[in-house]
């Protein structure tokens, strides 16, 4: 016993403060990528090297221009694009924080004109882009098989004040694993070490659906999982939220465009926060479950 | 090799019809369908080899039939043995090896759901992979199967096996679970508090991941694997990257292969320590699990400033590897690691010491031997019940063969067991590590990148901190990937525990679960 007393107070006190300091970002980490439109051509070279379409263009030749979008929401940080880049245009800067309420905030978009971008001797023309055709369009992956289980009350009525005033002191998570490859959730675990120790925000995750006031959902949704996610969703008590943590659990990341996988949580449940990273760092899931909340303490959004 | 293939043909006569040698340390027989199970019999019998796995692949494209590969590893003289077998779409039957060697069961199962052939005479032919709810005619790895549609639901149901009997009820657990851990789903029997019988099913995080995998490019086909199992990203990495360079032919450079060794036991680390951790954790022992993942954090930071992201992914690239650790972080690095194995030593040495945690772990969820031989365990729970088996020394890749190191063994196969061997590991990584660092020569991260052969099989493979991990990739003519298997250690070893909590209690399935620490996703794939 005393050894363990011993122990504890030579370890001291390892909790790290919350929100992090401004301005710092964690020492050596990749983070997401970010494009400096002023050294950026548009030529396309970095379209080819990412994994799952984050980063995409297209051609509206009847305006003579080039649209260039990047989406944290597929991005899964693998850092292929930055070397890819002629121009340097795309930097890792240990990027992480940005949940965000909907997912066209994740999206950037730049445009460029298109005579211009020929000039580049790096350019690629449209047709020899992999721009397979989007997720939107493909038939029947639009919504999963049992959102119709939902009533209207459940997922259009959110009664944001009332939410507010309810979870304000003390926030009860159920983490539901739709299929994630167990990055989120080596994460997710990661927040209750003594290092980020979630319990003293009075964040506390509980063993059942009944007991939650969130849901914390990580993966692709697989087809699998897609029936167990619903009926773990009708089984929280309403007002309920639901974060969807994890690129893979924002648009199927790489699993997307599968027999076997749904394709992102908001084809199968209303998602009130999206966490971009593949696996997000601790700081950023707490970031997400505060920015569920509104409760976000003083940290800079960048 | 060739004694063996003598003896073969002498044992067999016509049944082996061809013999080649593959990219690396590759042998292939091509054999009759009906003449498997005696090759397989002899293979095992008389030369002591070992079956790994079984892939099937959809090659009536190339050659009209289709092809499964039955992979063996051959330990005395650091080979691999595979035995293609040629299977026609008229008559979709091969003969199932289950009752002779058990560990086929789910391997035949797996290629009955996702190739539509009929494993003849499988002693279990209920579906595994894809579950009631999939129409019976699709089987998503046949060439012919659209990736991205969108499959319609049926009607269907799964029958478990029950036990009968007055006082007997059924426990149902899961797919979601109450920790914070993957799907999965357990059926228990029990009687009181004791467990008659356990039945798990899986496959809830089934992806298709191997079917995506076809026609992708090197890198990309890396960030797939990297995200097979989270927390095993850089294993499953290396092994599939490993297979890449064999099809390539590619050399990797000294350099790379000893980062390589260290970064792999970087993640052994991290994983070793929150298995620890969970083991305290669901013994109630707070201060052991407080501690250990403390301790893993701190290596989840050491791996991010060392390699920019803190599950090790982006690490590899076909070649070599993208990160470097250059001279003046040497020192550093070493110091760090010393400071954390003086930490973890610390607290092991408390915890061996803590009665209400060793009361839990002895003789809990034990495993003997003989069943983890015959269901082909693999890894720290293999190692766990007296089964010397490791990958890094019996066919040593990247720079293990340049080093050395202890595989501890321990033979009462309890949760006991399963702790001291990753406690040891643990010790051993430390030491590769500073071994690693050291004996690194200077020189290039990446070697010149090739195209892949055309029409060539090649294997892959790392041992993981769960154990054994395979990749076999095939190419197609035009040298594209056309066939990816995963073989990852927890496929191998979940059966495993269908045995290991038999006569145990209800309340210690969590410990006896935490201790095998098994990767869902990894198993579904």
């Amino acid at each position: 016993m005393f050894r363990i007393l011993k122990k504890n107070i030579e370890t001291g006190k390892v909790t790290i403060p919350y929100p992090p300091p401004a301005g710092k970002t964690p020492e050596g980490f990749l983070g997401a990528p970010e494009i400096d439109p002023a050294k950026c051509t548009g030529c396309g070279k970095c379209i080819a090297s990412c994994p799952t379409q984050a980063l995409t263009m297209a051609d509206r030749l009847t305006e003579n221009k080039r649209f260039f979008h990047l989406s944290y929401g597929d991005c899964i940080f693998c850092g292929l694009c930055g070397p890819v880049c002629p121009h340097q245009a795309i930097s890792f800067n240990g990027k992480y924080n940005f949940a965000a309420r909907t997912k066209k905030e994740l999206r950037l978009e730049f445009s460029f004109s298109l005579p211009e971008c020929r000039k580049d001797t790096a350019f690629i023309p449209h047709d020899a882009l992999p721009l397979k055709e989007r997720k939107e369009d493909s038939q029947g992956f639009m919504r999963g098989d049992f959102a119709d289980r939902l009533s209207i009350e459940e997922t259009g009525l959110k009664l944001k004040d009332k939410i507010q005033r309810l979870f304000g002191r003390s926030l009860h998570i159920r983490e539901v694993d739709a299929g994630s490859c167990n990055g989120c959730e080596v994460e997710i675990v990661n927040l209750s070490n003594p290092v980020y120790d979630t319990e003293r925000f009075g964040v506390h995750f509980v063993a059942s659906p009944r007991h939650a006031d969130m849901l914390l959902v990580t993966g692709p949704v697989t087809r699998q999982m897609e029936l167990a996610l619903v009926k773990t969703y009708e089984a929280t008590a309403s007002p309920k939220l639901v974060v969807a943590c994890g690129t893979c659990a924002i648009s199927g990341g790489m699993f997307d465009r599968n027999y076997a996988v749904v394709g992102g949580v908001d084809r199968s449940v209303p998602v009130d926060v999206y966490i971009p990273g593949c696996p997000p760092r601790p700081e950023a899931i707490l970031h997400g479950i505060f920015l569920a909340l509104d409760k976000i303490p003083a940290v800079k959004k960048d | 090799m060739k004694l063996v293939f003598q003896k073969l043909k002498e044992k067999l006569g016509g049944a082996v019809l061809k013999v080649s040698e593959g990219p690396a340390k590759e042998w292939y027989v091509l054999a009759a369908k009906d003449s498997i199970l005696r090759i397989t019999e002899c293979l095992t019998e008389v030369f002591g080899m070992r079956f790994l796995f079984l892939s099937g692949s959809d090659t009536r494209k190339e050659n009209g039939f289709f092809t499964l590969h039955y992979v063996f590893s051959y330990v005395a003289q650091d080979q691999f043995l595979i035995v293609q077998t040629r299977v026609e779409e008229k008559d979709p039957r091969f003969p199932s090896l289950a009752h002779f060697l058990p560990q086929a069961n789910w391997h035949e199962r797996e290629v009955q759901d996702l190739l539509g052939l009929v494993a003849a005479g499988h002693p279990d032919p209920r579906r595994l992979v894809l579950h009631q709810d999939w129409p019976q005619e699709i089987f998503p790895l046949k060439k012919d199967f659209e990736s991205h549609n969108k499959i319609p639901r049926v009607a269907g149901d799964y029958v478990f096996e029950r036990v009968e009997g007055e006082g007997i009820f059924e426990i149902p657990v899961g797919p979601v679970h109450a920790g914070i851990i993957e799907p999965g789903h357990f059926r228990f029997s029990a009687a009181g508090e004791s467990i008659l019988k356990l039945e798990i099913r899986h496959f809830y995080t089934h992806k298709g991941t191997e079917k995506s995998g076809e026609g992708k490019t090197p890198e990309h086909l890396l960030c797939l694997a990297e995200r097979i199992s989270g927390d095993n990203s850089l294993a499953h990495a290396v092994a599939c990257v490993q297979a890449l360079e064999n099809l390539g032919q590619i050399e990797v450079p000294s350099r790379a292969q000893f980062l390589r060794v260290v970064f792999l036991e970087m993640e052994r680390l991290h994983n070793h320590m929150s298995d620890i951790a969970g083991i305290s954790l669901d013994v109630a022992f707070s201060f052991g699990a407080s501690q250990l993942m403390r301790i893993k954090e701190t290596l989840l930071k050491l791996n991010e400033q060392l390699a920019g992201t803190r599950l090790l992914r982006s690490v590899v690239t076909l070649g070599g590897v993208r990160p470097d650790i250059p001279e003046a972080r040497k020192e550093w690095l070493v110091e760090e690691i010393k400071k954390i194995k003086e930490d973890f030593d610390k607290t092991i040495q408390i915890l061996w010491q803590v009665d209400s945690l060793m009361d839990r772990i002895e003789v809990t969820g034990t495993l003997k031997k003989e069943v983890v031989e015959v269901l082909g365990g693999v890894g720290p729970v293999a190692r766990a019940s007296g089964i010397d088996r490791d990958l890094r020394r019996d066919h040593p890749y990247a720079a293990y063969k340049n080093l050395f190191f202890r595989v501890p063994v321990f033979m009462e196969g309890d949760v006991e067991s399963r702790m001291k061997v990753k406690v040891q590991e643990v010790y051993e990584s430390f030491k590769l590590i500073y071994d690693a660092l050291y004996a690194m020569p200077q020189g290039s991260l990446c070697g010149e990148k090739k195209p892949f052969l055309p029409s060539r099989n090649a294997l892959g493979y790392t041992e993981s901190p769960r154990g054994e991990c395979f990749h076999w990739i095939s190419t197609d003519k035009h040298g594209q990937i056309s066939r990816w298997k995963v073989q990852s250690p927890s496929f191998a070893n979940w059966p495993l525990i269908e045995y290991a909590v038999l006569e145990n209690i209800v309340p210690d399935f969590p410990l006896i679960n935490k201790s095998m620490n098994l990767s869902y996703s990894g198993n579904d794939r």
